[in-house]
């Protein structure tokens, strides 16, 4: 037997998760939801629960405005274009045990949802608090992440929150970055034999660089699908890793920077308190608290085109 | 015996304990018993001179407080003859802590300051032996740890990282006194025969003989070991709780949690207690990470002040830590993500480094 919401929120409460709760009438919409939960502090979520053709199945749970195409996650997951659509309800009350509308991450907490794969919108982990439903939709409870993924620890489950906006491009040699979340282990790829490094590699950053020796290398963006893998929140931490391989990229990456210092340094009290000697000033900020973050980039930058050169003069001794 | 009429206090320092049953390591005995020298202000002075840059934090707060014969290497410096670096890690663990960044932290700076070579070691023969994991896995790790290392920000065209497995350097180490490496790593006849041999890999390194590929020629270049003499500890927010330690894969949200549940804290009981008698900074852990951490000589100085006079309450102090520690681990996470698997084999590759002096 599935759990009940009570018994959930008993779970939530032996697990001293902090949340609050608020019940209303019957909703099938987050919009319909919305507009019961103004009371309670939190970003309203969606979440979609999907099938693969192969019978395995998803749940998807993003902020209500992240965009989900399903074209996208379907070529991400490895699953061709076509490979994923929503979920019939048998297999909702089946698998999930929940009503039509309460789709949930908490339905991971029964048995029967243990092979379904969870793809958490890394954008979560930027608000203070969600909401979600606890088993049932006559019920909202909103919580903080952490509290999200001290449930999903609890289920056996290794939270981690991907960018759902994200279109990398899968193909022969870009191999799909969300592979890893198709469940039971198997994964379908497009290309077994080049794929089959990059996607074994169960721990670690899965780096998908190119290893020719010619072009510059389009990395994907990395599924982060452990706890040892990087998890981003703040738009400042990660960086696509294009900059580092062309050096246009990395000198606006540079510039952001700098500039976002500025801004920082260009506050009111700051104007009055230095007047004209503000250019001075903020010329002497900068070099002490920017000069190491960007000679740290620039190492990066030139370890990557020694890399880079290092493997081309390989290549070509062997032809 | 009577025990109580002895006063003075166990200290254990050998490669896999650092503990003392007072509490405290007595660092002033610990110098005296391996021979070294306090690194005074007159040597950090003398190596802003050299090297024509600030003093590295670690130095200047005195983290990195003792040394062997390093006057005579700066001396040879002035010379013009240069040196090289070797430092290592024993790749045990996926998870690294902010703690194992620091040899590596100050590695790079030496690295920068006296533009010179480096090579690094990694254990995995020792993890194998001493953890009983299997080849491959020592092997994995030594990879997965090589990339933490590298995001430490050291120079390609510098720098030479091995792993024991796969690079054995020469066999100089062999001609160690048997009962020595006895004394000091304890062994019995119950341990393997790796174990024994494994001293000698380590020490070998120290000699530029063990990279033909490198230092053909220059068998007498010298070599500076920057190493740590209590890693593990330093790592920890709470001694009770090992969890409790910072590692570089945490998230802000994880950092802040750690440092406001677990960061023992010198304040007082009460706000009126803490006004009345400031924060005792003795066991204040903030405080601790910050005169690691923090760059600014001025602001630590002014946080001390105000909070050992108790006008700057705890809750402060760790939101800066907060700041401070977040800004470092999201740096190294960037940098982390930007090592790829041929970044490593270049890195690990036998090849000649030309501008390695420059």
């Amino acid at each position: 037997m599935g759990y009940s919401k009570q018994q959930l929120l008993a779970l939530l409460q032996d697990l001293q998760i902090e949340f609050s709760q608020c019940e209303h009438p019957v909703v099938m919409t987050v919009e319909d939801q919305g507009k019961y939960v103004g009371s309670m502090e939190g970003r309203l979520c969606k979440n979609l629960f999907m099938k693969d053709k192969k019978h395995r199945f998803y749940i998807v749970s993003a902020l209500a405005d992240t965009k989900v195409d399903m074209k996208v996650l379907s070529q991400r997951l490895g699953l061709g274009k076509g490979g994923l659509r929503m979920a019939p309800e048998e297999a909702l009350i089946e698998i999930l045990q929940v009503p039509l509308g309460s789709v949930t991450p908490f339905a991971l907490v029964n048995e029967s949802a243990r092979d379904v794969s969870l793809l958490l919108d890394k954008g979560i982990k930027t608000q203070e608090r969600c909401i979600f439903h606890p088993l049932s939709n006559d019920m909202s409870i909103s919580l903080n992440s952490d509290g999200l993924d001290t449930f999903l620890k609890s289920t056996g489950r290794d939270p981690s929150y991907i960018d759902l906006e994200a279109n990398p491009t899968v193909g022969k040699d870009q191999p799909p970055d969300l592979a890893a979340f198709v469940p039971s282990g198997s994964t379908v790829l497009p290309d077994p034999p080049e794929q089959a490094v990059s996607v074994q590699s169960a721990s670690g950053n899965h780096d998908i660089a190119n290893s020719k020796p010619k072009a510059v290398a389009e990395k994907t963006v990395k599924p982060s699908n452990n706890v040892h893998s990087v998890t981003h929140k703040s738009a400042n931490a990660l960086k696509p890793s294009s900059c580092f391989t062309d050096a246009e990229k990395f000198v606006e990456e540079i510039m952001d920077r700098i500039s976002a210092r500025v801004l920082t340094e260009t506050k009111e009290d700051s104007i009055k308190q230095n007047g004209e000697e503000l250019g001075t000033e903020i010329a002497d900020r900068l070099r002490k608290c920017c000069c190491s973050e960007l000679k740290n980039l620039a190492t990066i930058f030139w370890n990557t085109a020694y890399t880079e050169g290092f493997h081309a003069g390989k290549a070509s001794s062997l032809r | 015996m009577d025990k109580k009429e002895e006063n003075t206090e166990e200290q254990v320092v050998n490669p896999w304990e650092v503990s003392s049953s007072g509490g405290k390591i007595d660092y002033d005995k610990l110098i005296d018993k391996f021979g070294c020298q306090r690194f005074d202000q007159s040597l950090v002075d003398r190596v802003q001179r050299l090297t024509g840059r600030p003093p590295h934090v670690f130095l200047r707060r005195g983290v990195f407080f003792a040394h062997r014969d390093f006057n005579e290497i700066l001396d040879a410096y002035e010379r013009g003859e240069k040196f090289y670096l070797y430092t290592g890690r024993g790749p045990s663990s996926e998870a690294l802590h902010l703690g194992h960044l620091i040899p590596f932290m100050f590695t790079k700076y030496l690295q920068d300051a006296f533009k010179v070579p480096l090579v690094i070691q990694l254990t995995d023969d020792e993890k194998c032996m001493w953890k009983n994991l299997s080849v491959e896995e020592s092997q994995r790790l030594a990879r997965e740890n090589a990339k933490d290392i590298i995001a430490c920000g050291f120079d390609i065209t510098k720098t030479f990282i091995f792993s024991d497995f796969d690079y054995v350097g020469g066999l100089d180490g062999l001609f160690m006194k048997f009962q020595w490496v006895v004394g000091i790593f304890g062994f019995t006849g119950e341990d393997h025969i790796g174990k024994v041999s494994f001293p000698p890999v380590q020490a070998v390194p120290s000699f530029p003989s063990s990279f033909p590929h490198l230092f053909s020629g220059k068998d007498n270049l010298r070599c500076l070991i920057p190493c740590a003499i209590d890693q593990g500890e330093n790592g920890k927010m709470s001694a009770s709780d090992p969890n409790s330690a910072i590692y570089v894969t945490d998230s802000g949200k994880v950092i802040k949690n750690k440092i406001n549940k677990y960061a023992f804290s010198g304040g007082r009981e009460s706000v009126e207690l803490h006004r009345k008698l400031g924060a005792n900074l003795e066991v204040d852990i903030p405080v601790k990470y910050l005169s690691f951490f923090l760059e600014d000589d001025a602001e630590l100085e002014h946080i001390k002040k105000e909070y050992g006079a108790g006008c700057m309450l705890t809750g402060e102090v760790k939101q800066r830590l907060t700041q401070v520690l977040t800004e470092l681990v999201e740096r190294h996470q960037t940098a982390r993500s930007a090592v790829t698997d041929e970044m490593v084999d270049a890195f690990m590759s036998v090849r000649p480094l030309p501008n390695m002096f420059n």
